[in-house]
């Protein structure tokens, strides 16, 4: 049954995702956002994480979550969850949900997190709101994000707005198209899914301590209707888009897989990790895990080289946050030179060996440079 | 063998034709083409796949939306179900995936009181314009069967199915009986063209059209006012302030005037 007694929920709840004994990058994101939008809520209103797993994997992880800011750690510990399930893990934590009352419930937005997220709030009939990539409690914070980086006409919307409590939950719909802001005004807890990659983790400081609640769970073998056979790391390179401070990514341009030797090359001399657009996965020139965009990953990394990439708006959704975009194009109609922070019109063939061939020698030209 | 087999469909626009109006911040929708949902085709083709290998086999393709929501249903029936539901009615709009999912498992109770219970319910991983993923999960949870979401391999032996979910970095083998929910993603298949006697077939088939009294569903779990989400504001990204192209005679020059150019702000 939906908990519609706003007085009787307090905190906010991130799932603290661990797989195999390790905690997942976004929930320490979530930990760092949980904590900010605590502190712009009633006073003594905290941010817990949730570790859900067997004992082994997940006592060793409270230590982290408090480090990243977690007030609370609670642990539902069972021999029967060590991997996940749907059933199990959607069993023990709406139970846990129904019994400590959160006001809100975040999960990463991970092929676990979207699988268990809609389960859980379908079991405990209350709103959720999938791949935000933003959220707002404090109502003169959203204006401004309006006013600032959007095209939303703000008239009548003041910080006394009856909706102010609520949390607005900001995610891109059709494509990319167009954002829309969510509430949940009628159930609680509220919940979303918040993509990977694009929240802040806090700094670490281990000198923040606690000791974690054991929360009872009820679960028994008959509630766990799938059995995980194995799971399998697929043997391919490491690709940590979400992590990369540079991000080599190539496109359509390149004209054939052997684009990717050079745009390899490239991410070797500047210290970068090779991305992709989608056009170049679906030729089959790259693996999907180096697909940058919409339903590829989501990334913000320091410098984002686009090299003859046109710009598809699955694209930019993916990685128009970047602190810089620079783009080599062949065709300077493309739309990713209007995202661009820097562009060149030419051939990325005969550029970027250029770039590879300066990119040591940056001070010396900067200083003799006008 | 032979299965009962219920596929979850949905029209949408097609989101690479989609421009937005940047002043009002709307979606301009004339003249773009609404299609069947990319992964609902790759769950359609699935359900025909075990149909192929099991003549007998039933499918039954379910939708809720708007009355021209039955073109989709008819390019369903072309590329070879047997049969096809729509769900609409305007107690039913503007429902957000609790509500969806309320009144699509409604509607499969009606299917299984009528014809027996399913097998498998295939559905799309997700629909392009939400992109939610939220949909195939909550049905599963309402009708009270296991779900497996991101399905890439798909077997079944009598009742026992044997699939692989796709994770970031790999994969689960994950086995589970009959009767459960699938969401499918495209590593899945590669789904079909229609075909002419399935055309011809669409053409006159009577498609069922059922509304909320017909599903019985209680209308305080349908529709905008009984959603628990509602849609606080909508609006568009601000175009970014415009880049600065690098100039340069020779590729050389463009070069060391880009480094230059991200030395000079600091950003290598």
């Amino acid at each position: 049954m939906a908990i519609k007694d706003f007085n009787a929920v307090k905190n906010i709840w991130v799932f603290a995702e661990q797989r195999h004994g390790k905690l997942m990058n976004v929930a320490l994101e979530l930990i760092g956002e949980g904590y900010r939008l605590s502190r712009e809520m009633p006073e003594g209103t905290k941010v817990c994480g949730v570790l859900i797993g067997s004992e082994e994997d997940i006592a060793p992880l409270a230590d982290e979550l408090f480090a990243y800011g977690a007030d609370e750690v609670y642990k539902l510990a069972d021999p029967l969850l060590e991997q996940y399930t749907t059933d199990g893990y959607t069993k023990v934590l709406a139970d846990a949900v129904e019994e400590l009352l959160p006001e809100i419930v975040i999960f990463g937005a991970t092929h676990i997190g979207r699988d268990l997220a809609p389960r859980v709030a379908a079991r405990l009939d209350t709103g959720l709101t999938a791949d935000c990539t933003r959220l707002d409690i404090d109502m003169n914070n959203y204006i401004d994000f309006l006013v600032r980086d959007t095209t939303c006409n703000t008239k009548g919307l003041t910080p006394e707005d009856p909706k102010k409590d609520l949390l607005k939950q900001t995610r891109p719909a059709f494509g990319g198209n167009l954002m829309a802001t969510i509430i949940t005004p009628r159930t609680r807890p509220t919940m979303s899914t918040v993509r990977p990659g694009v929240m802040k983790k806090r700094d670490r400081d281990d000198s923040l301590k606690g000791t974690p609640i054991d929360v009872k769970v009820n679960l028994t073998e008959d509630d766990i209707k799938i059995q995980v056979v194995e799971v399998v790391k697929a043997a391919k390179e490491l690709v940590s888009l979400t992590d990369a401070d540079i991000i080599c990514s190539g496109g359509r341009g390149l004209g054939g897989p052997e684009g990717f030797n050079l745009i390899r090359e490239f991410a070797d001399k500047v210290g970068g990790v090779v991305g992709s657009s989608r056009a170049a996965v679906d030729a089959g020139w790259i693996d999907h895990s180096h697909q940058v965009g919409q339903t590829g990953t989501t990334v913000k990394p320091k410098i984002y080289f686009a090299c003859g990439i046109s710009g598809a708006i699955q694209h930019l959704a993916g990685m128009q946050t970047s602190d810089c975009i620079v783009t080599i194009n062949k065709d300077p109609d493309a739309p990713i030179f209007e995202v661009a922070d820097y562009g060149i019109v030419g051939d990325l063939y005969k550029v970027i060996p250029q770039i590879i061939a300066e990119w040591d020698n940056a001070e010396d030209l900067a200083n003799h440079a006008e | 063998m032979a299965y009962k087999i219920i596929v979850c469909a949905k029209q949408v626009p097609d989101t690479n034709e989609i421009k937005t109006n940047p002043e009002t911040g709307t979606l301009i929708r004339d003249g773009v083409p609404s299609i069947l949902n990319n992964d609902d085709a790759n769950a359609l083709e699935e359900a025909l796949k075990l149909k192929d290998a099991y003549p007998g086999t039933k499918i039954t393709v379910i939708t809720m939306g708007p009355p021209q929501a039955t073109e989709m249903l008819e390019e369903c029936l072309a590329m070879g179900a047997d049969d096809a539901i729509l769900l609409s009615d305007r107690a039913l709009g503007g429902s957000d995936t609790w509500a969806t999912s309320n009144a699509v498992a409604a509607g499969i109770r009606k299917v299984v009181a009528e014809e027996g219970d399913f097998d498998i319910i295939f559905a799309g991983r997700q629909a392009i314009d939400g992109d939610t993923a939220q949909v195939g999960p909550q049905i599963a949870e309402k009708l009270g069967v296991p779900q497996v979401s991101y399905v890439k391999e798909f077997s079944i032996d009598g009742k026992e199915i044997t699939v692989k979910r796709a994770l970031e970095d790999g994969y689960e083998l994950i086995k589970l009986q009959t009767p459960c929910l699938l969401t499918a993603i495209k590593e899945l298949n590669t789904p079909r063209y229609m075909f002419i006697n399935g055309i011809y077939k669409a053409m006159k088939y009577p498609i069922k059209v059922w509304n909320a009294a017909d599903i019985g569903v209680d209308l305080n779990t349908v529709g905008l006012k009984a959603s628990p989400t509602n849609v606080f504001k909508s609006f568009t990204p601000k175009p970014k302030e415009p880049g600065k192209k690098i100039e340069g005679d020779t590729d050389n020059d463009l070069a060391k005037n880009l480094l230059i150019a991200l030395k000079k702000k600091h950003i290598i």
